[in-house]
């Protein structure tokens, strides 16, 4: 003990309440070293520690208390923080500056109060039992979830964002659910009339029922169902269960009695410093009152425990101002958004309105009298525009010329915010609270990776939402300061995808282990460079990738055709063209599934996935398939997996065009095209776009003229609607077309780059694209439409290929030394088809259970 | 330094191993996928079998436990065979992380490890190395 001072004698710091608030403070306060300098103690008057609250709705999708918690079992314990658990502090005792338990006292120095709120019941008569049920605890969710198991029909009364929170959940327990709110429309606090319009009509299309400007007065028997309400109009309705979610109230009672300052309104009042009317003690999250309000969401509880943590260790921290109550959610399963001042309170503000009744969507703009600022939004149906929205409005970023803009559905030329228009101050990660000044100031202080940068600043690692928005304004602070970033693909190539792209096809090469040695270092490679390369000379040669050169450059999936599983097990996608197929040939894959006992699934692409086939039983399988005509289905490669369509003119009253035969045509013509990415198309008969076009990297839709042709969308994990690149074309120009976009990206992408991000990632964006594409700007038009030519005349279905050559098949065995299947892989039926095991169960079954 | 150098360098590391008791024929070496993987079976252990073959340049064979511990699979015998930063190495097949074929520790996972065993060409017989 020379180096290092400690004190003597710690001081006490006592925080009542482990909700998630409290247990953020605890967190904060162990980053910040405070036990160095505290004693900390934390009650909560729960059994369980600290949980997550927001999601508490998932308790009844399946998920348990402990995957609710907000950390592990030790964690308290290994950093030396006493947890008491169920045990309500009963009493402050100021004067002698002590807590009271059932336990006894204990003594503080500095106090935190983070003891929430608690659920507002409105005093009913009849309201008892399970016509009060309450939704906060897990404790309560147990309550409803018993009380469910006999009912039928539950009612929620509120109309806030709990209670339809509540009611998804009383949905997700299969009860037939209604909402009473007092207001005359649902979540009054954040919507305007017409929000709150559309938001009641796409909630009843889910079949929940919506009962506006209702007064409960008084809860009675009822004939059909439990329990009778009736309201103040004269009107009733029977149910089984009654769970108030009617709002929210500070839990100031233990303040209350210790004399404490108390709001109007409830809540422990605080000052900027969280500190209440005793200088030792302090108030954080629901319980706190500043200014007259309570800040009941999560985000400023967690900006408050922050601060205070820093404030209690005597660092640096920021006095609070309020908090900013936008918010974003999905609420059964419809997208609702609230930012700033969303009814256009402030005097001479203006708003702009979208509303779309097919589609029950809703979007309010309110901007500033003179026009130049965004004070607040409301969304219903489409969350998409909140970012963007948010940026405008706590930035004071001026609004474009024509702001409408802004709601109106996207298309070509919607002023997208670009990270340069983003000011120091804008947050870009929420979560952990992080500037794009920071980001900066990372980026000056030599921070070159994205990886690194998220290590040093944590942005992107708590939800994640924002890694699209911090690699863009990363990339921009990197260009901007004029920095090199090293694209090298790998330890052994010092080029990019591109340039590797160029040289295998301008020199001509065919092999992997000539491109190493005249362009790369070491003589082997590795998983990076491999499958890239194996990629890029099919891309180019089309030879078989089961050539013996080729086989050791694929990724897994690729060399034994099928795809790997989380058991090591395959799935098998036969192609289904345009997702056609006929009554013999679904026979045949149902009796091969029955034969091999697979499990079945219908892909989201229309076709057919059977999953659980052994190494060894591939090629069985596959000779099957193939007797009967079907080809593989590329569902492994980085290539075209499939092209989807609805049925078009031929059978459906509203088609233009033959959407189906459109799809097989283009599905055959680019089937076993490897590019940098998996590539998916649709066609449509008609602009009602059944096949959703417009969510793909090739998108067609009818029109009655011919086609229009759609680049570049994606769904998946971050969703982008496709460009319009052309308009009413023939067929012919329609395959000329594609066959120049689809080369030109597996010219020009990056490895594992989605032409989505490839279209993001392109200078001159899409009117560059269609200046290759349509005005042939580089003369390159006839050169991709005869490499894209070779590619199709020298297809091959490769597991024809495979089969024809009893050589390449000694690879598929799973032990090249004996013939049985690998003995650790079991399975159990679940919904008359079997599955993987999962880890915790394997103990119950004695025998394997396995098919030869 | 030339490709044959880098080979010979590695035999040599090979060579300073030592012998172990008994060599057991697992399979022929027409089992083996040039600069690939297989799998072979003993006796409840599933040993992946990795074949460098680099031509006239030399060959080398490794054995290494089957097992990802990562998911619990059978599936390391099909993972990409590479080169980081001088070590050879496979590639796990499922989460992409990779386990060094000379002693089977993981490069991104100190925790994870896997058995390896000695391993050899006699002829046309595959044999490992067992004490």
């Amino acid at each position: 003990m020379n180096a290092i001072v400690t004190p003597l004698t710690r001081e006490t710091l006592i925080i009542v309440g482990n909700g998630m608030v409290g247990h953020h403070c605890v967190e904060q306060l162990i980053a910040r070293g405070a036990l160095a300098r505290y004693d900390i103690h934390v009650y909560g008057e729960e059994r369980q520690r600290a949980y997550d609250r927001v999601h508490l709705s998932e308790y009844f999708g399946g998920r348990d208390a402990e995957s609710l918690a907000m950390c592990d079992a030790e964690y308290y314990a290994s950093h030396g923080v006493h947890l008491h658990l169920g045990q309500p502090v009963l009493e402050i005792d100021r004067d002698r500056r002590e807590v009271v338990t059932a336990a006894g006292r204990r003594g503080y120095d500095k106090l935190v109060l983070a003891t929430g709120s608690f659920p507002f019941v409105p005093p009913i008569p009849g309201a008892e039992g399970n016509s009060r049920l309450v939704y906060r605890t897990l404790d309560d969710l147990d309550d409803i979830r018993a009380a469910a198991s006999k009912a039928r029909r539950g009612v929620v009364v509120g109309g806030g964002l709990l209670g339809l929170e509540a009611a998804n959940a009383l949905k997700s327990l299969g009860l037939e659910a209604h909402v009473v709110e007092f207001a005359p429309r649902l979540m009054p606090v954040q919507l305007d009339a017409e929000g709150g319009a559309a938001l009641k009509a796409r909630i009843e299309a889910l079949g929940v029922g919506v009962h506006l400007s209702r007064a409960t007065q008084e809860i009675v028997a009822g004939e059909e169902y439990a329990y009778r309400m009736n309201f103040n109009d004269g009107e009733c309705l029977e149910t089984d269960l009654i769970l108030f979610s009617a709002g929210i109230r500070p839990q100031d009672a233990l303040a209350r009695a210790a004399g404490l300052a108390i709001a109007e309104r409830g809540g422990i009042v605080i000052d900027n410093d969280y500190r209440s009317s005793d200088p030792d003690i302090f108030a954080i999250g629901e319980c706190a009152s500043w200014n007259g309000s309570i800040f009941g969401l999560v985000a400023p509880g967690y900006g408050m425990a922050r601060n205070l943590a820093a404030l209690l260790v005597g660092e640096a921290h920021e006095a609070f101002t309020g908090a900013d109550m936008s918010t974003k959610l999905k609420l059964l399963g419809v997208d609702v958004g609230s930012i700033g001042d969303a009814h256009g309170a402030t005097p001479g503000s203006r708003s702009y309105r979208f509303i779309d009744e097919a589609s029950a969507s809703y979007r309010r703009l309110v901007v500033s009298a003179d026009g130049k600022h965004v004070l607040g939004a409301v969304l219903v149906g489409d969350n998409s525009y909140y970012d963007t929205l948010l940026q405008y409005a706590q930035n004071g970023i001026k609004l474009p010329a024509d702001p409408s803009a802004l709601i109106l559905p996207q298309s070509e030329g919607a002023p997208a915010l670009g990270p340069d228009a983003l000011p120091e101050t804008a947050t870009i990660c929420s979560c952990h609270n992080v500037s794009k000044g920071a980001v900066c100031c990372k980026v000056d202080a030599g921070v070159t990776d994205l990886g690194e940068l998220k290590v040093q600043t944590k942005a992107a690692t708590g939800c994640g939402g924002c890694s699209a928005l911090l690699k863009l304004v990363f990339d921009a602070e990197l260009a901007a300061r004029g920095v090199e970033v090293d694209k090298s693909l790998c330890e052994h190539f010092a080029y990019t995808r591109q340039e590797l792209y160029g040289i295998v096809r301008v020199e001509g090469i065919k092999a992997f282990d000539e491109l190493l040695a005249k362009h790369g270092r070491g003589h082997v490679g590795c998983d990076i460079c491999k499958p890239a390369v194996g990629s890029i000379l099919a891309s180019c040669w089309n030879q078989p990738i089961t050539d013996p050169a080729l086989v050791p450059l694929q990724d897994t999936n690729d060399t034994f055709m099928a795809n790997m599983q989380k058991n090591g097990t395959y799935s098998i996608v036969p192609r289904i063209a345009g997702g056609e197929i006929t009554p013999d040939k679904l026979i045949v894959l149902g009796e091969v599934a029955k034969k091999y006992d697979l499990y079945t699934k219908i892909t989201g692409g229309q076709r057919i996935d059977l999953f659980g086939a052994q190494l060894h039983q591939l090629p069985e399988i596959w000779g099957e398939l193939i007797k009967a005509g079907f080809e593989t289905g590329h569902a492994y490669g980085k290539s075209l997996r499939t092209v989807k369509s609805c049925v078009g003119s031929t059978w459906c009253r509203y088609g233009v065009q033959d959407s189906v035969g459109m799809a097989l045509r283009l599905e055959d013509r680019y089937k076993g095209l490897r590019s940098p990415h998996k590539i998916k198309f649709a066609v449509s008969g008609c602009t009602r776009e059944c096949a959703e076009a417009q969510s793909k990297d090739v998108g067609v839709i009818a029109t009655d003229k011919g086609w229009n042709l759609y680049v570049a969308g994606n769904g998946g994990m971050r969703p982008r609607h496709a460009e319009l690149l052309a308009t009413d074309l023939d067929d012919a120009t329609l395959v000329r077309y594609i066959d120049r976009f689809l080369m030109f990206y597996v010219r020009t992408a990056d490895r594992l780059q989605r032409t989505s991000v490839w279209r993001e990632s392109l200078e001159g964006g899409l009117d560059y694209l269609k200046q290759v594409i349509i005005d042939d700007s580089l003369g390159l038009g006839a050169e991709l439409e005869s490499q894209m030519q070779h590619v199709v005349d020298t297809y091959e279905c490769e597991w024809a290929n495979a089969l024809s050559d009893p050589d390449k098949l000694k690879r598929f065995r799973t032990f090249v030394n004996d013939a049985r299947p690998d003995p650790d892989i079991h399975f159990v039926r679940e919904r008359e088809q079997r599955r993987p095991v999962h880890a915790h169960e394997l103990h119950l079954i004695p025998v394997a259970e396995e098919v030869l | 330094m030339s490709q044959s150098n880098v080979l010979q360098a590695d035999f040599a590391r090979a060579s300073i191993l030592r012998e172990p008791a008994t060599w057991l024929p697992l399979c022929r070496r027409g089992d083996l996928v040039a600069n690939s993987g297989v799998v072979a079976w003993h006796e409840g252990v599933q040993v992946a079998l990795f074949h460098l073959d680099q031509g006239a340049a030399g060959e080398r064979l490794f054995a290494i436990e089957n097992r990802d511990p990562k998911s619990g699979a059978n599936v390391i015998g099909r993972g990409i065979l590479g080169q980081l930063k001088g070590e050879l190495v496979v590639a796990s097949p499922l989460y992409k992380q990779h386990f060094r074929l000379e002693d089977g520790s993981c490069l991104e996972y100190p925790e994870q490890s896997l058995r390896v065993w000695p391993a050899r060409l006699n002829g046309d017989a595959v044999e490992i190395g067992l004490d």
